[in-house]
């Protein structure tokens, strides 16, 4: 694909605030549910145009699951917002009994996660949560890479019946997929075509992938980036595709080593097709507080990761 | 909703001795189902049969034969106590949701009769999964705000242990149903006073439940949970609560094991079986009245 990036840049968060209140005119049955957040997560907008179906549920997320479970089960279409750690290990069996298990079609919206929260430091920055949300049958994981991503993403969630977790940040991003086409729920995304080394990012690292292959390129490498925006269900078959190519592999992500989309990247290789593979993520560690850029680098999700992991993978490659 | 959208009941029975014969077929059922698998929980099964019969086959308008998950319409039920799924499961089946030999499938493999209910396998009349504690009373406040956007007059049932209302998220939905003002909610407590580890009051004391319902803002109610006739007045009150603008609550006292002398008041019955001998004495001190389930073919 083309990549035009837009000259200004803006917050996942808002992509998704953006694509919910157009679902609130669109869509009748989207009800929306906030556990204190309303502001941090851009909901304010949906509130304001459409109140009787906003529900304030207060700092209690347990309660907000099952209430949109309930709503779920009325035939409503609940979005829930707040930060990705109180979506998701606060709820975890909430989320696991009564949406999951009971195959709600509720839309579990995640703000803030991963070490790009910054300053509020380890409690708030989850690093674990895909790995928590992709192992639970009947859950789909969606993790867009830009504003725009992740206002298709929140539209393209309505259309789609089952139980998903959508995840996007705080920080101010580069927008550089398209505004009105390209995303697909369950559909990788081809960012730039390449033959030495498949680079497969998520969310914000897709960015720093692109910043990477662009470095590389520079150095006489030519790598392939894709951008894994559905964890589950991975498409498996693009990812086939791509190694069959390249023959070795880097993940990139803003989430820890296990359980994330590394681990679920080398599962398809090591069942089909083993090849080298090299993983940018945090290793088993809790962040801290700091600005984003300082911690992206500190924890080596940074550009310079990917393309050390990179070199790495190259000179491993038969 | 126009009154005329309304489900109507597929079966109101009022007779109260009519009613007294169904639990009597519920409760053969519960400890036969119990002791077939040899797991389960009978104890609390049997202290809510008088409950649940009334419920379905008196109070509730639905229509057993066309289940809708979305309850549009009708009268839902949710039970948050999910291990007590075999008074569910027996009232389910003499209610027409489905056959009542499907009874005999309970917790084995293969069966829609989970230990605990769920919805995967599409039983109906079972909306949400239940089993781990704490969980059902948001989803009933979820369901009755859903009936009010929708402007559906019917109304949310939900079913409690005691023992339940430990866990935190009880407290979060009850302030969220006060303060959300969802007057459509009757939510009852299984006021037995016992869990699997003893009595209630040993094991962490509720102190003073009725006041605190009441001081979470929600109408209290109290009831015999095994006088058919009171259970269905006290309902009937708590229906017509509706405009007072706040949820209510009806503690319900009940003995768990109710209808069998060896396991009345005991909660060392709360998840046991009977075996051979014990299932006989239970059997007789409870009247075939609609007929037993049969047994699965060999």
């Amino acid at each position: 694909m083309e990549i035009t990036v837009s000259p200004e840049k803006k917050d996942t968060r808002s992509g998704f605030g953006q694509g919910l209140l157009e679902l609130g005119a669109s869509h009748p049955d989207v009800v929306a549910l906030c556990a204190d957040l309303t502001g941090s997560l851009k909901m304010n907008a949906f509130e304001k145009a459409y109140p009787e179906r906003f529900f304030q549920v207060g700092i209690a997320e347990a309660n907000m699951m099952g209430v949109a479970a309930g709503l779920a089960t009325a035939g409503k279409i609940p979005f829930t917002g707040t930060f990705a750690n109180f979506s998701t290990g606060r709820v975890y069996d909430q989320i696991r009994q009564s949406i999951a298990y009971s195959e709600k079609n509720v839309k579990i919206c995640a703000s803030h996660a991963g070490l790009t929260l910054g300053e509020d430091g380890a409690t708030h920055q989850i690093l674990e949560d895909i790995g928590m949300m992709k192992m639970l049958p009947n859950m789909t994981v969606v993790v867009p890479c830009d504003y725009n991503q992740t206002r298709l993403a929140t539209l393209a969630l309505a259309e789609h019946h089952g139980p998903a977790y959508l995840r996007f940040g705080r920080p101010s991003w580069p927008i550089f997929t398209p505004a009105e086409s390209g995303f697909q729920i369950g559909k990788a995304q081809l960012i730039k075509s390449g033959k030495d080394v498949t680079i497969f990012a998520t969310g914000h690292l897709v960015w720093k992938s692109y910043e990477a292959a662009k470095e590389l390129a520079a150095q006489g490498i030519d790598a392939e980036v894709i951008n894994i925006h559905t964890i589950k269900p991975l498409d498996i078959e693009a990812v086939l595709d791509s190694v069959s190519k390249t023959r070795c592999v880097v993940t990139a992500e803003e989430h820890q080593r296990n359980g994330g989309l590394g681990d679920s990247i080398a599962q398809v290789l090591a069942l089909n097709s083993p090849l080298p593979m090299q993983m940018v993520a945090v290793n088993d560690s809790f962040g801290e507080s700091g600005t984003p850029a300082q911690l992206m680098t500190k924890y080596g999700i940074d550009t310079a990761d990917v393309v050390a992991a990179v070199v790495r993978v190259l000179k491993r490659k038969k | 909703m126009e009154a005329a959208e309304m489900t109507s009941p597929m079966t109101t029975i009022t007779d109260v001795n009519e009613l007294k014969r169904i639990a009597s077929q519920v409760r053969r059922d519960i400890v036969r189902m119990v002791h077939a698998v040899n797991s389960g929980h009978p104890g609390a099964s049997l202290g809510c049969t008088d409950f649940f019969v009334t419920l379905y086959f008196n109070i509730m308008m639905h229509d057993a034969k066309h289940f809708k998950m979305d309850a549009k319409g009708e009268d839902a039920f949710f039970l948050s106590n999910g291990h007590i799924s075999p008074v569910w499961y027996s009232t389910l089946a003499h209610s027409g949701y489905f056959p009542v030999a499907e009874l005999n499938t309970f917790r084995k493999l293969n069966s829609r009769l989970q230990g605990h209910p769920a919805t995967e396998e599409g039983l109906p009349g079972i909306r949400i999964a239940s089993g781990s504690l704490g969980q059902g009373l948001s989803a009933a406040c979820g369901m009755a705000e859903a009936k009010r956007l929708d402007k559906d007059e019917s109304t949310v049932f939900v079913l409690h242990g005691d023992g339940e209302l430990q866990e935190g998220q009880i407290w979060e939905a009850a302030m969220y149903a006060a303060h959300r003002k969802l007057d459509n909610i009757i939510a009852t407590v299984d006021y037995n006073g016992r869990q699997i580890d003893g009595d209630v009051n040993d094991v962490m004391g509720l102190g003073d439940l009725k006041g605190k319902w009441a001081a979470f803002g929600w109408n209290v109610l109290e009831m015999d949970g095994h006088d058919i006739d009171a259970i269905i007045k006290t309902i009937e009150k708590a229906k017509a609560m509706r405009g007072s603008g706040k949820p209510t609550v009806i503690l319900m006292r009940t003995e768990m094991g109710q209808g069998v002398d060896f396991m009345v008041g005991s909660h060392k019955w709360h998840g046991v079986a009977p075996n051979d001998e014990q299932l006989k004495t239970a059997l007789l001190q409870l009247e075939e009245t609609l007929g037993d389930y049969p047994e699965p073919k060999k």
